[in-house]
């Protein structure tokens, strides 16, 4: 029975994938699907004859280089310095509901605290800066995108990590680290030489997936981002939105220009990995320093290097999002107080009366796109105790593949097979777009502990009269709660941080909170911005917060589930 | 009730991991199949219980009563197994462990009566309510026997179920399930590398591919 499941969650996002391409090279070759034209090259030179093309490549590369070099050296630093110390337990617990606040919540409350009125001038003025009007500065955003970088380095660090933590279980790190500590390495010295090479290749695809979500990203760079040019998927959803076919199909070009840029920067940076690996391969082997000589950095960094890298991270995010909540419980809240001038709950009373359908869209979807990915990745899961083996490396590609493609060079081809359909618009389509993102992390965050259930349990059921249907319900899901419910809020996450999705696919008429939060940050109402911010942000911490307690108050008196030695 | 295994032979891949084995295991006798770890002895017991992995390959037949359990699912050959280690399901309680396995159409009452009585005889009365992880190795281990034999089984696969047991438990425990299985007359086999724990006749396989 538990045979459809692979073939099924396959087909659910490769057959949208692959269409959402095809859906995207026609138009760019100026064949516009449900309006015709011949194939020409046309939309290719009216991409290269777009103002300021060029700068707007130069500034996707930046931000998305520069975000992914950032976060995976911050969570390899953290990582190597917390290796075997309690420091760790610390920093994941500190990291993980970072994971759950959505990049345009961070956007938001960043733009809030950088901008030159923004909370950090105010609470330094005027005794420290003398500013006695906000300053003149191109801040948020600036000339450069950094503090578009900074937004996804506070999101992508953490995500990293966590990866990083899994795969450091796996190649049990901390003896090899202890073997070369005897040997007369420092700790950090000794974890790059001997846990890191074995460690990358584990998450690659992690690694991968930050690279082409930064360099493509939109709701954070219409927020952080500078706007004339944006970064070139800002620039291809614009034209891909206009009314005009002949900017259609130049939007369509420059979404394939954008696959291309991401597939070009992956190659460039796996070749990268192979010269670093090559270069370095005398260096790991060339022995301890001697023991009367200076210590190095690498011989000196520990678990308070960690902190001092790990706490700002989590202080500024903290920081921004307790300001976009103060900003709509705010009064008025004038230059330069640091804090509001009254409370009130006016706001959110105003909000809340006024359109409560954002806030209800984004539960059903998420709920909805969340219980179908749990329920396709347990079936494809439970397939393979059946099979006898579990999927390969082949398979796992695959189903990062929505992860590793830039969702402007599929999504507008998705929108296209969903017109066709008749399907655009609807709250399904808005659904199964989201199910595209959240079926990867929700299917990763399970297959780990499925795997790992000792295949005794299943036997036992099964030698004490139980079906396969019996033994699933009651040994297998109750064993797996703990980890079910957790993929489960990791899918709720996603979804609730889903914007290109759900502007694509919703055709406007399923705004999220997201949604709506992005079309606010033009606007400027910050007590507005607070009040959807804030939803954003604790809906999906709310969940997580679900998802731990829940196990607890259940199993509250079984010591070997609340434990979570249910799954060993 | 006889447990007979025919010409049975197990292969991984192109392997011949063990066997052929011919093995007839009479009402009540207990039959010891030692041999070293890695002699594909606990896969032996997978392929008779029905639970094999799909990467092993099995070849002769498996009857019981003369009737051919092959093809059969695992919960319609009701063979009582037991491992190494309790395995109670630790989100039950200790009575909803011991009720899993009795058969769909006895009622409430009677089921709680079955579970009652057989927690008396094993001198764990009033347990129902307990936590498993609160019980002591010793307790543990009845109650994983209990829970085997109110499913009713027809025959025994013990899979080194002493092993984790200090000594002096380990005579007791050994005794508690070797007496039940005889007063039943279960036709059992136990699989080991210790021959402290070997009874009845004893059947010694080789090292993998020897």
């Amino acid at each position: 029975m538990t045979r459809v499941f692979p073939p099924l969650t396959l087909a659910v996002f490769l057959v949208p994938v692959l269409a959402g391409l095809a859906g995207t090279l026609l138009p760019a070759f100026g064949v516009l699907p449900g309006v015709g034209g011949t194939p020409s090259l046309e939309p290719w030179r009216d991409l290269g004859a777009a103002a300021g093309l060029g700068r707007s490549v130069a500034l996707s590369l930046g931000i998305g280089v520069g975000a992914a070099v950032l976060s995976l050296a911050l969570a390899l630093g953290i990582a190597a310095g917390a290796q075997g110390t309690r420091v760790m337990t610390a920093c994941r617990r500190a990291l993980a509901p970072l994971l759950a606040v959505p990049h345009v919540a961070v956007a938001l409350g960043l733009a809030f605290l950088l901008a030159p009125s923004g909370w950090l001038a105010r609470l330094a003025s005027p005794w420290a800066t003398g500013w006695t009007l906000p300053p003149d500065l191109p801040t948020v955003p600036d000339p450069f995108g950094l503090a578009a970088v900074l937004a996804l380095t506070l999101k992508e660090t953490p995500y990293l990590l966590l990866m990083l933590l899994a795969a450091l279980g796996a190649v049990q790190a901390d003896r090899s680290v202890a073997v070369a500590r005897a040997l007369g390495y420092g700790p950090v010295a000794a974890w790059v030489r001997v846990v890191l090479p074995r460690v990358y290749p584990l998450i690659r695809l992690p690694v991968y997936a930050v690279l082409a979500y930064s360099l493509s990203v939109v709701d954070v760079a219409l927020v952080l981002a500078p706007g004339t040019p944006g970064p070139l998927a800002v620039e291809v959803v614009r034209w891909l939105g206009d009314p005009d076919p002949a900017l259609r199909m130049q939007g369509a070009a420059g979404a394939v220009l954008q696959t291309g840029l991401v597939a070009g920067v992956l190659l460039v940076w796996r070749l990268g990995e192979a010269g670093v690996a090559r270069l370095s391969r005398s260096w790991v082997t060339a022995g301890p320093p001697t023991p009367t000589a200076t210590p190095t950095l690498g011989r000196r960094a520990g678990p308070g290097m960690v902190l001092a890298v790990a706490g700002p991270l989590v202080a500024l995010v903290a920081l921004a999002l307790v300001g976009m909540a103060l900003w709509s419980v705010a009064t008025a809240w004038f230059w330069p107080a640091p804090w509001p001038a009254g409370l009130t709950l006016d706001t959110w009373r105003r909000h809340l009366a006024a359109s409560p359908g954002p806030l209800w869209t984004t539960v059903t979807v998420g709920v909805a796109a969340t219980g179908l990915a749990v329920a396709l990745a347990l079936g494809s899961l439970e397939h393979e105790p059946a099979r006898g083996r579990p999927s390969g490396r082949g398979s796992l590609w695959l189903l990062y593949t929505p992860l590793l493609l830039p969702q402007v060079g599929f999504l507008f081809g998705v929108q296209i097979l969903a017109v066709f359909a008749g399907l655009d618009g609807t709250w399904g389509a808005v659904v199964w777009a989201h199910l595209l993102f959240v079926l990867p992390y929700v299917f990763l965050a399970l297959a780990d502990p499925h795997r790992r259930l000792d295949p005794r349990w299943r036997r036992t059921a099964r030698s004490l009269g139980a079906g396969p249907g019996r033994t699933f319900v009651r040994v297998v899901v109750p064993l797996l709660l703990r980890p079910i419910l957790f993929a489960a809020a990791i899918g709720f996450a996603v979804s609730v941080a889903q914007y290109l999705p759900t502007l694509f696919l919703g055709a406007g008429r399923h705004p999220t909170l997201t949604t709506e939060a992005v079309a606010l940050a033009a606007g400027g109402d910050r007590r507005l911005i607070g009040v959807r911010v804030f939803l954003q942000a604790a809906l999906p911490l709310l969940v997580f917060g679900l998802a731990l307690a829940l196990p607890r108050v259940l199993f509250r008196s079984r010591s070997a589930m609340a434990a979570g030695e249910g799954t060993v | 009730m006889t447990l007979a295994l025919e010409a049975v032979t197990l292969h991984l891949g192109t392997r011949r991991l063990l066997g052929p084995l011919s093995l007839a295991v009479a009402p009540g006798e207990t039959v010891t199949v030692m041999g070293p770890s890695g002699s594909g002895k606990s896969t032996l017991l997978d392929a008779v219980a029905g639970t094999l992995s799909p990467a092993f390959r099995l070849s002769g037949r498996v009857t019981l009563d003369g009737r051919n359990l092959g093809g059969l699912p695992p919960e319609r050959r009701r063979l009582g197994l037991l491992f190494q280690d309790p395995m109670l399901f630790p989100h039950l309680s200790v009575g909803g462990n011991l009720a899993f396995g009795i058969p769909r159409g006895v009622g409430r009452r009677a089921r709680r009566a079955r579970v009652a009585a057989a927690l008396a005889e094993a001198d764990l009365d009033g347990l129902e309510d307990r936590d498993p992880a609160t019980l002591s190795g010793g307790q543990a281990a009845r109650v994983a026997l209990l829970r085997v034999l109110l499913a009713e089984p027809r025959a025994l696969l013990l899979d080194e179920p002493f092993s984790r047991l200090d000594a002096d438990l380990r005579a007791r425990v050994r005794a508690f399930v070797f007496d039940h299985a005889a007063a039943r007359g279960l036709p059992t086999v136990l699989v080991t590398h210790d021959p402290d724990d070997a009874r009845g006749r004893i059947l010694t396989v080789a090292e993998a591919g020897a």
